[in-house]
């Protein structure tokens, strides 16, 4: 093991939870590594997602990281001076059938009861809010007016920023290869460039992720799921909320979108069936369906022009929730992962928590809630509100 | 009232009469019909289309080729690019102002499965200009079907817009014939052929994985072709240059300057600066002086102009001002372009402080040169494409190189097919090498000019591929060797033949650069035979006119004795005949048809910065100054998508179509090598496409407004 450099942490993966987490690390007074094959940070999901940040889930877990993860990000600006595009704009899950109403209404009202911000708007509230949706047949929404968005590029710049300058250390275009363990507890890391020794080992590799955890023999239960989304031109604005609309159509289950501070609209749509690989290109049936859908639910973005596709991919997991904790097989190995297309709304959470857990300062009920993520979960309750 | 359409023109008929009745907000205007409405705008007066949504400043044309955005108006309601879209009878058009509200519609649709049709071909060609034509040429000859689409809504790409006779070789690309005329050889030979389909107005907008091209039809459809080949000759962008006030109106593209005036014959301004000494900014220049603009000056920031020295003397012989070793430091002006200050600069390219002068202008020209469009390439490169590239999207050169480059792509594309050809693309490739050569050197003619009988006079002193004055002399008596046309041309005297003073030679020169002196007086004078293809009016036998050297130098005024037109050449060029002293005879080879105007000292204010660009925008739609991307790069940032990260640079309209190259060179005014940098993905849409286009739902006429 000679020549090695040594780390407390190492961390594969400078996204949307690598980041974060080395910022926090680094804070904490760790040294911190993060590796990735890209050649900067965010350029591997983060950079793909649209902003949306909500607490509004239904996994207890994933409700505490994202309520973390929004009072990071809401003081950002006030904390740190980056404007990292914060609003409050809230989320609106619309529906437009009965069985759609009824599921909603059943979560506001679990949300309500854990103290989630959120109410359930009847037709002509939900119009007030967003005066342009498509009224014919619409039943009412969600609102949960402390959601919002931000900007994921903006996000990571910073939170790359303050890490570098809390002494992190970045790899970009380096390939994590292999993985050594010494009585069951992690011992190194071997890239294609070098080999590093460390404590603690970070999986906060997304979509790649099940390589990384190849290289253990675990079989994670992580697949790269391909979305795309758009962003059209800047125009007045219309509405505040991230519009959510559940209703399936043909190659899709669901779609949202929301208008960015600038004007513009952001859009993706949750293709059905999943389109389950890494691929990123971009295929053809994306803007006629999209358009047709964002047209279906607010007519009056007819003439609205598309500026930009992306594809990008989901980290899915089977229930929709993500893993995180340390692999029971291995001490010092962890796994931030899996975030199903949240990463960006869990990640700076996500880094928090990850930092609590090594620090070993999570409180017992935190600990308990947490649990759920566990990877030898079972996965079969799924989450609700994808 | 001062008149913005262009009545009369040397070259190009001006026939067309403005008909189509429109609205600028509520002022009753006339467009002439199919023209776009920034034409139209412009042909009124208004210069300034909307006020940027970021810093309130005006904006006004830049590209005026459907490739930058700034240029957005508001049209019956709905944001277009006023370059690409033209104007209809009736038409309401209003300036953007800050972000453009959406119009209400009348209708709600529920989801229908959207049909776009998909065409199915053996080859598609993206870009109908000199490459795109000539490679469909060669594949229609050999019946294979093509579909050759083109953004514009009429075929021959750039030629359309020169007016000017092309260098090359007479035989091989029409050489000594204009742009405009070449154009039309190139259509008619397409549209003579039963395997090739034309689509014009159809952009295309995207390449995806199924190995399709998403297209934009009339401004209206969606649809999908799916090549089994993709040639790509979407040609050339112009680059932009970064220096403060470079976003005010009436500062814009060489490119977009001849759109004006010869596509549209709009007459955009009265006193133009034009900014870089390649051919394009020469030639622009010389086309502002045809179409009755005076041109304040040019500068150029290396030693010697880039382009032609034919194309810069014709320049020089006109008395433009040509300042070479000097850079624009800055444009002034409130809401439009007033004045730009230019100054010397030092082998560095720094400017020299005291060396600063100030020009009065209305309009400045960025002509500093073309990057190939080829984002198209790169993209179905990636996605697997069977993919070919000709003309400027594969390498920047002349017109007449692009034919060949064409050619040889058809041919190609061809054989991939399996089709059979005999065709010699090797002695193609050996042409087009030839006619894509840099100017080489200046040399010093050994020819001998006596001073008795009567020969032409090649003013023509840098070796660049042109044969046509050898080619049109009935006598053949004017030279220039086969093998190499890059070779300078000589008068022949070792035969029994002379020139008989048809005035061939003088009216095909494409650089203007062939006079024909008649020493047989023998009284002291002599007669000086000289091409003019500027206003006739200014003509008249017997009236004196200035005559001037190659350098620009003025030799007095003489007497016209003679004005003809040469058969063959009936089309705006005329042979002016001047007597002139016979000891300055063999020296005159132009006239001057501007009057220079004086700069101004100019005091700068403070010491130049060390990059004085630092405060200009490199991206003109996110508001990006130069400052903040060489920061960033100062930084050590490496990846392009982390300065896209963190100041939006390239995330505008656009698409990054101006500021990517300008950011590239940034990191080479760095010292950093374009080895270590990242550069963003390309994804779809090359440009911005309504949602219902897309949707494949009625056009915006059926969407009504409240």
């Amino acid at each position: 093991m000679s020549n090695s450099q040594n780390f407390d942490v190492i961390i594969a993966g400078a996204g949307s939870i690598g980041v974060p987490a080395a910022y926090y690390l680094s804070k904490a007074g760790f040294s911190v590594l993060v590796i990735d094959p890209l050649a900067s940070n965010g350029q591997g999901s983060n950079k793909h997602a649209i902003g949306g940040v909500r607490a509004t889930h239904t996994n207890l877990a994933k409700i505490n990281i994202s309520r973390k993860s929004m009072e990071i990000l809401s003081n950002w600006k006030t904390e740190h001076g980056d404007d990292i595009e914060w609003r409050a704009g809230g989320y609106s899950f619309v529906a437009y059938d009965e069985p759609t109403k009824q599921n909603l209404l059943d979560i506001v009202h679990f949300q309500q009861d854990i103290n989630l911000n959120i109410q359930w708007l009847e037709h002509d509230d939900m119009m007030a809010l967003a005066p342009d949706l498509n009224p014919i047949g619409l039943l009412g929404g969600t609102y949960a007016p402390e959601d919002g968005y931000a900007s994921p590029l903006k996000v990571s710049f910073s939170f790359y920023r303050l890490a570098v300058q809390a002494g992190a250390t970045f790899h970009f275009r380096e390939k994590v290869t292999g993985i050594t363990q010494k009585a069951g507890s992690i011992e190194s890391v071997i890239t294609d460039k070098s080999r590093y020794t460390c404590a603690y080992f970070i999986d906060a590799a997304g979509s790649w992720s099940p390589e990384i955890s190849k290289l253990i023999g675990v079989d994670l239960k992580v697949k790269p799921d391909a979305h795309q989304g758009g962003i059209t031109e800047a125009v007045a604005p219309l509405f505040k909320p991230m519009i959510v609309d559940l209703r399936p159509r043909p190659g899709s289950s669901n779609f949202y979108f929301y208008q960015h501070p600038t004007g513009k609209i952001i859009f993706c749509v949750t293709p059905e069936p999943s389109i389950f690989g890494y691929f990123d290109d971009d295929t053809s049936g994306f803007l006629p369906h999209a358009a047709q859908r964002l047209i279906e639910t607010m007519p009056r973005l007819a003439n609205i022009r598309v500026r930009r596709t992306w594809r990008g991919t989901y980290p899915m997991t089977p229930d929709g929730n993500p893993i995180f904790g340390e692999y029971p097989g291995l001490k010092g190995y962890i796994h931030a992962t899996g975030t199903c297309g949240q990463g960006f709304m869990l990640g700076p959470g996500m880094g928090w928590y990850i930092t609590s857990l090594i620090t070993n300062t999570l409180s017992d009920a935190e600990k308990k809630c947490l649990y759920s993520l566990r990877i030898d979960r079972d996965y079969s309750s799924a989450e609700k509100l994808m | 009232m001062t008149e913005f359409r262009i009545k009369d023109h040397p070259i190009l008929d001006t026939n067309e009469e403005a008909t189509v009745s429109f609205f600028w907000q509520s002022e009753a205007l006339l467009a002439r019909p199919n023209e776009m409405i920034s034409s139209a705008l412009m042909a009124n007066g208004i210069s300034i289309f909307s006020h940027h949504p970021v810093d309130g400043t005006a904006q006004g044309i830049f590209c005026a080729n459907g490739q930058c955005a700034q240029c957005l108006v508001i049209a019956d309601g709905i944001p277009v690019k006023a370059c690409m879209t033209p104007v209809k009878a009736g038409m309401r058009i209003e300036p953007a102002e800050g972000l453009p509200a959406l119009p209400y519609v009348s209708r709600n649709n529920s989801y229908v499965e959207p049909i776009i049709p998909v065409t199915e071909t053996e080859v598609l060609i993206i870009g109908g200009g000199p490459a795109g034509l000539s490679a469909a040429i060669e594949l229609g000859n050999l019946g294979v079907k093509c579909l050759l689409i083109d953004d514009k809504n009429r075929l021959g790409g750039k030629l359309v817009l020169q007016t000017h006779r092309f260098f090359g070789s007479t035989e091989a690309v029409f050489a000594g014939s204009r742009g405009t005329e070449i154009a039309k050889k190139l259509e008619s030979n397409v549209r003579g052929l039963s395997s090739v389909e034309i689509w014009t107005s159809a952009v295309a907008i995207g390449i995806f994985a199924e190995q399709m091209i998403g297209v934009f039809r009339d401004n209206k459809n969606y649809e999908l072709v799916r090549p089994k080949v993709l040639l790509v000759s979407t040609g050339a962008r112009e680059k932009s240059l970064a220096f403060p006030g470079n976003t005010l109106p009436g500062i814009y593209g060489a490119g977009a300057f001849q759109t004006l005036v010869n596509r549209d014959l709009v007459k955009p301004c009265e006193n133009l600066f034009v900014i870089g000494g390649g051919n394009v900014g020469l030639i622009a220049a010389y086309h502002a002086i045809q179409a009755g603009i005076h041109v304040a000056g040019l500068v150029e920031a290396a030693p010697q102009c880039g382009g032609y020295k034919v194309h810069m003397d014709k320049l020089r012989r006109t008395g433009v001002p040509i300042y070479t070793s000097h850079t624009v430091l800055k444009a002034i002006g409130d809401e439009h372009v007033e004045q730009v200050v230019i100054a010397q600069v030092d082998k560095n390219f720094k400017p020299i402080k005291g060396t600063e002068q100030i020009y009065d202008c209305d309009t400045v020209l960025i002509a500093v040169g073309l990057d190939p469009v080829d984002e198209f390439y790169r993209r179905a490169k990636q996605l697997g494409f069977n993919v070919h590239a000709a003309g400027d999207a594969e390498a920047i050169a002349e017109a007449s190189a692009a034919i060949f480059s064409g050619k040889i792509a058809g041919v190609n594309i061809a054989r991939d097919l399996g089709y059979d050809t005999n065709a010699d693309t090797q002695a193609w490739q050996n042409l087009e090498d030839i006619l894509s050569s840099r100017p080489g050197d200046v040399v010093k003619t050994s020819q001998e000019f006596p001073h008795e009988g009567m020969y032409p006079i090649m003013h023509c002193t840098q070796e660049i591929p042109c044969n046509p004055c050898s080619t049109v002399c009935p006598k053949m008596l004017i030279k220039v060797d086969h093998a190499d046309i890059r070779n300078l041309p000589y008068y022949d005297r070792s035969t029994d033949e002379q020139c008989i003073n048809c005035g061939r030679c003088v009216a095909v020169c494409p650089g203007l650069a062939v006079s024909i002196v008649d020493f047989r007086k023998q009284d002291g004078k002599a007669l000086v035979s000289l091409p003019f293809e500027q206003d006739p009016d200014l003509l008249q036998i017997g009236k004196l006119i200035e005559v001037t050297g190659t350098e620009g130098l003025t030799f007095g005024s003489y007497p016209i004795t003679q004005i003809r037109k040469i058969v063959g050449f009936r089309d705006g060029t005329r042979v002016v005949t001047v007597e002139v002293p016979a000891d300055i005879a063999t020296e005159v080879s132009g006239f001057r048809i501007i009057e220079e105007t004086e700069p101004k000292p100019y005091e700068f204010e403070t010491e130049h910065p060390e990059n004085l660009a630092d405060d200009a925008y490199v991206c003109r739609c996110e508001r990006v100054t130069a400052g903040q991307i060489r920061q960033l790069i100062r930084e050590g940032v490496r990846d392009i998508n982390q300065i896209k990260a963190k100041t939006k640079v390239s995330m505008g309209a656009c698409g990054g179509k101006t500021c990517l190259n300008m950011v590239k060179r940034l990191f080479q005014s760095e010292g950093v090598n374009l080895n270590e940098i990242t550069e963003t993905p390309i994804r779809p849409v090359f440009v911005e496409m309504p949602l219902h286009v897309l949707a494949n739902l009625p056009t915006n006429e059926e969407v009504k407004h409240e």
